[in-house]
Order: structure tokens, then C-alpha cells, then sequence
């Protein structure tokens, strides 16, 4: 199928740091790509590139063929292009069904509305419960959102991007901080998402990642190692020793990991 | 389908304001006419307190609800009242005319000072606001010829409101006049707030990166809530200008937009009625605190704010909240907590 979302030589360097290195690839409408790489690497760099939180060095991102660099966030966001942050960016003070009712009403081009209630707009409220339905989140609707457990704010993490009908998702480790036992609920959620998305995941738990994609694409200093099924990258050397390494090497790889990473800015 | 609905009905009405509609306004009005009689002769000062008070409601559309950090509000409020003076003077002395005079020109010079200076955040947009209104201070200042300079544009009357109610000198009319503008405008910026509108402005002022993620136009949005706080700020000027008959240099001050900023933080500034309350409150106690002491009042100004913000972070609407949790009867509704 024709990819809707496409990566073409992407880079992006802070002075001599190279985060991002000709990184090129596609997603397909459905696509399941799960994206993984040691700390550093620059998963997030890529997400927040594709999203436009960080404008390329050089390269061009395009969906449907339309260039999307010189966009700002939020005309991506219209064109289709919805992320999820790695930690809970949601507005605490509001109750779960607002937080969900002001992405809608991004979708719906409402939010200037000013003449009627804000859960007045049926086409709005059908939304709202249609997400909150999806994501097992309608009982508690009328919850300020710090007082939800965690994983159920990762829950709505994921609930906002999708109320915005992507095309594309971007789930930057949605299960991140969510403990193991509970991280099936996540798992079951994202596995139920929309047939026809193109959905790219980043995810450090491998059982997540090997459960939930049909291929994966490998990150390493910000290059694209291979890309490949689940088992093809699984008995792939490169990513065994980029992993686990040889003996001398792991220390190696996490400290330059770790460097990149706080030089990475967020 | 017919759950799916009956779901909706309930969620709508939870989320809805109060149970009774315009409850908040009719106790506005309740107040207002009450004061009135209780207090013959202080109707000038009382005039003075609902004019103060819209003022603060528009700070609190564009600070409390946006979380637009303006220290020179007083900009709207004191292009509004020259407006609307120079309009009486100059070319018509019907009120409500000029009243819509001022109020368009203190959103006027919101939406053109905004355009510029929301580009920036945080400290920059803070000192640049106050830039604005210093520099409009000292336009006026220079503009004798026009403005009056610092002896203030005097000479300002108007007719009898509707052709009816004439200005009196127990400021009987100018008090319910301005009870009327108060409570209409309050009426106004209520049903935005409580609005999809109102709701994005929230979340803009609690994170507005996580607003553009979500593919708001942040920008635009603050923009049209900087001129609708302008346009109200303006209202508020007018109506000074109307009632007191003479615009001064002080409406353009520095001091006007901090005195404002205390009494939205001593009500509380999270929602509509703490403008009110604070406004009220402040008030009341410089008028009685310069009466007892006419040299340190400012001391128990200060006390008061440093007490609240130590005590009450939420302002004192906490308190009122806190009494009307605790009534055997609901009568604000769930439905009254927004923001």
C-alpha cells in the first residue's frame, strides 16, 4: 500500500552532536513499526522531529507527498499527524472528560465556540464518549485527572491523540513507568487501535514490541541500522551486539548512550 | 442509541453551570440593589467598586482564565476612557454610544498591542506590557492639547441614559447604570468561560505546548481572549469616564493594573466571582483604612495580600466555596467548579 508517511534522509545535528543521521523511512495506512534502539539513540528526537517540536538540519517529511517541514505543530497536527509524550503531558486539574472534550473540539475546529456550554455540541460529546468508550476511561469521566492512578493517565495520554483522528500515531513508550502486571491493559488498548492507522511505536519493553509490530526499525546514534520483521531483526547480529554487545563493549554503549541523552533537549 | 443518549442528557447536565440559569447574575443583581438601599449616600464610592469590579472581571478573563500575564491592563481601561470622553466632548453625548465607543477602543488597543507582543512569553511579555501602557501614559501626557495632560480630560458629560434616567448628584442613576453594564457584562464573560472557548483557554494556561500538540493555534486563541478582555477593560473605562465626569492621567497607570492584579489574587482568580469578591473586599478595607489612617493604609493593603496568599492560595472564593460545600442544599450545582 502507498506510505503515507514518509522519511526521507532526515538529519538533525546540536553542533557536532549528530541526533538524527539519514534516516529514511516509510508508513503504510495500518502499519504496525515498532521503533527501538539503545538510550540515546534518538527515538524521541525523531518523534519530536516528525512532529515538529524540532525542525531537521536537513531531509524532508511527507504525508501524502506534502511536505510537512516547514509546518508548525499544530497545522501537522491538522494534516494528520498526532504524538503521545513519554511523560503524562495532561491538563491535571481539569476532570478526565475535558481533557478529552479540548482535543475534540481541536478535531472539530470548535474550540472559538463561545455561544453555547462546552459539553453542549453533540457531534462533540459523541466523540468524547466514542474515545473514552475506546480506551475503558468513560466511568471516570468526571475525575480531575491527578487523582487517576498512573496507568490510566498513560491511558489518556493515548486517548488525546486519538480524538484527534490521526492518521498517523506516534506513541512515544506508552508503557513507560507503567508497572509490568499492568502494562497488558496498554498493550490490549493499542492492539484494538484503528485498522487503517499508520502507527509507529517506541517502546524499551520487548515484549511489547515484539507482541504489537509486523516490523521493526533499528536506531542506533541516530542512524537507521536495519529495518526488518520481528524476526529478522531478532536474529539479526548488529542488534544483538548493539543489545547485549561483546563483553568490553556494553559499558562503551551505554556511556555514549547515556552523554547523548542528556545532551538531548527536551 | 437511546443509552448512548440518555448518557449524553446526563453528562451534559453534570457538566453544565449552575442548576438555576443566570443564578450568578441574579444574585449579582440581588446584591447590587440591596447595597443600594442600605447605602444612600455612599453611592458614589459603590459605583466606584462595580466599576473596579468589571475591570478586574476582564483581568480575570485574560489572566485567570488564559493565564495571559498582563501587567498593563490598565492600557484598555484608560483608552477606553479617554474614547469615550473625547466622544462626549467632541461628537455625541448619548452613553450607551460612547460606552460602546470605549469599549471598542480598549479592544482595539488589545488586538493591535496583542498582535506584537504575544509573539513573546513569560517575563518578556510581562515587561512589554507594562512597556505599553507607560508608553500610552506618556502619549497622554504630552497630548495636553487633547487629553487635558495630568490635569485630566474634564468638561465630559452625557445625557440621560435612553433619553430617561438622568445623571443625578446622589449618583442614584450612575450606580444602577453601572450595576447594569456590570451585570450584563458579567453575564457575557460567564457564557464564554463556561464556553468551548473558555474550556480551550484553560488548557491553554496550563500548558500551552501540549495545546499546539494537540493542533491549537495557540496564538490566534490568546489573541481573541487579549481582545475580549480589552474590549470589557474598556467598557470599564467608559463608564468611569461617564460617571466621574473627568478622565485622569491615573487610568493609564502603572498602579491601576497593579491594584487590579491584587484584588483578582486576594478573590481569587481561578474563577469569575473572585474578581468580584476581591474587588469588593479590597475596596472596602483602602476606603476604611485611609479613613483611620490616611498615611499608612497601604500597610494593611499589604497585610491583607501577603495573609491571602499565604492562607487562601485560591483567594477567598475558596471560603465562600468551602460555606456553600457545607449547605444542607447544593446550590451552586457540581456544575459551578470550572477552571
Amino acid at each position: 500500500m502507498a506510505e503515507v508517511l514518509q522519511l526521507k534522509g532526515l538529519c538533525k545535528s546540536f553542533g557536532g552532536l549528530v541526533v538524527a543521521a539519514d534516516v529514511t523511512f516509510g508508513l503504510a495506512p495500518g502499519d504496525r513499526t515498532a521503533l527501538i534502539g539503545p538510550n540515546g539513540a534518538g527515538k524521541t528526537t525523531l518523534v519530536n522531529l516528525i512532529s515538529g517540536a524540532l525542525y531537521p538540519s536537513s531531509g524532508d517529511i511527507t504525508l501524502d507527498g506534502r511536505s510537512l517541514v516547514r509546518l508548525s505543530m499544530p497545522a501537522r497536527v491538522q494534516a494528520g499527524v498526532a504524538r503521545t509524550f513519554q511523560l503524562n503531558r495532561l491538563f491535571r486539574d481539569q476532570t478526565v472528560g475535558d481533557n478529552v472534550r479540548i482535543a475534540v473540539l481541536q478535531q472539530k475546529r470548535q474550540s472559538l465556540r463561545m455561544w453555547q456550554p462546552r459539553a453542549d455540541g453533540i457531534a462533540v460529546e459523541a466523540a468524547v464518549e466514542q474515545v473514552l468508550g475506546a480506551l475503558h476511561l468513560q466511568a471516570r469521566q468526571g475525575r480531575l485527572v491527578r487523582t487517576l492512578a498512573y496507568g490510566e493517565q498513560r491511558l489518556l495520554e493515548i486517548a488525546l491523540a486519538l480524538a484527534l483522528k490521526p492518521r498517523v500515531l506516534l506513541l512515544d513508550e506508552p508503557a513507560a513507568g507503567v508497572p509490568r502486571g499492568e502494562s497488558g491493559v496498554i498493550m490490549d488498548v493499542i492492539a484494538g487501535l484503528p485498522a487503517e492507522l499508520a502507527v509507529l511505536l517506541i517502546e524499551h519493553d520487548m515484549d511489547l514490541v515484539f507482541r504489537f509490530a509486523k516490523r521493526i526499525v533499528v536506531l542506533a546514534s541516530g542512524a537507521v541500522l536495519t529495518i526488518g520483521t520481528p524476526e529478522q531483526v531478532a536474529a539479526d547480529e548488529r542488534v544483538k551486539q548493539l543489545y547485549f554487545g561483546r563483553a568490553g563493549h556494553v559499558s562503551h554503549a551505554n556511556q555514549t548512550g547515556q552523554v547523548s541523552h542528556a545532551g538531548r533537549p527536551h | 442509541m437511546a443509552t448512548v443518549s440518555l448518557e449524553h442528557a446526563t453528562a451534559a447536565t453534570r457538566l453544565r453551570g449552575p442548576a438555576i440559569p443566570f443564578l450568578p447574575e441574579m444574585i449579582l443583581v440581588a446584591l447590587g440593589i440591596a447595597a443600594f438601599f442600605a447605602f444612600p449616600n455612599d453611592l458614589a464610592f459603590l459605583a466606584r467598586i462595580l466599576i473596579t469590579g468589571l475591570f478586574v472581571l476582564s483581568l480575570s478573563l485574560v489572566l485567570g482564565q488564559a493565564g495571559i500575564p498582563t501587567l498593563g491592563h490598565s492600557a484598555s481601561m484608560g483608552t477606553g476612557a479617554y474614547a469615550a470622553g473625547l466622544f462626549a466632548i467632541h461628537v455625541s453625548q448619548d452613553p450607551l454610544i460612547g460606552l460602546l465607543v470605549g469599549g471598542l477602543a480598549g479592544a482595539l488597543i488589545a488586538v493591535t498591542t496583542g498582535a506584537l507582543l504575544l509573539r513573546t512569553a513569560h517575563l518578556t511579555f510581562v515587561m512589554l506590557t507594562i512597556a505599553v501602557a507607560q508608553i500610552l501614559y506618556e502619549i497622554a501626557n504630552q497630548a495636553a492639547w487633547l487629553t487635558g495632560g495630568d490635569n485630566g480630560l474634564a468638561g465630559i458629560s452625557v445625557n440621560p441614559i435612553l433619553g430617561l434616567f438622568e445623571f443625578d448628584l446622589y449618583s442614584r442613576t450612575s450606580y444602577l447604570y453601572a450595576l447594569a453594564v456590570l451585570v450584563v457584562s458579567y453575564f457575557i464573560v460567564r457564557v464564554i468561560v463556561e464556553s468551548p472557548f473558555g474550556l480551550t483557554s484553560r488548557g491553554i494556561h496550563s500548558d500551552p505546548d501540549r495545546m499546539r500538540a494537540l493542533g491549537c493555534n495557540t496564538y490566534r486563541h490568546l489573541l481573541i481572549v487579549f481582545t475580549i478582555g480589552g474590549l470589557f477593560a474598556g467598557l470599564s473605562g467608559a463608564l468611569s469616564a461617564q460617571v466621574a465626569q473627568v478622565v485622569g492621567l491615573s487610568s493609564l497607570s502603572f498602579g491601576t493594573s497593579g491594584d487590579a492584579l491584587v484584588m483578582l489574587i486576594v478573590g481569587g482568580s481561578a474563577r469569575l466571582p473572585g474578581a468580584l469578591i476581591g474587588t469588593v473586599v479590597f475596596m472596602i478595607v483602602e476606603h476604611a483604612a485611609a479613613t483611620v489612617n490616611p498615611y499608612h493604609w497601604l500597610f494593611i493593603i499589604g497585610g491583607l495580600l501577603i495573609l491571602t496568599v499565604l492562607v487562601l492560595p485560591g483567594g477567598l472564593i475558596s471560603v465562600v466555596d468551602w460555606v456553600a460545600a457545607r449547605l444542607p442544599w447544593n446550590i451552586l450545582g457540581r456544575g459551578a467548579r470550572h477552571g
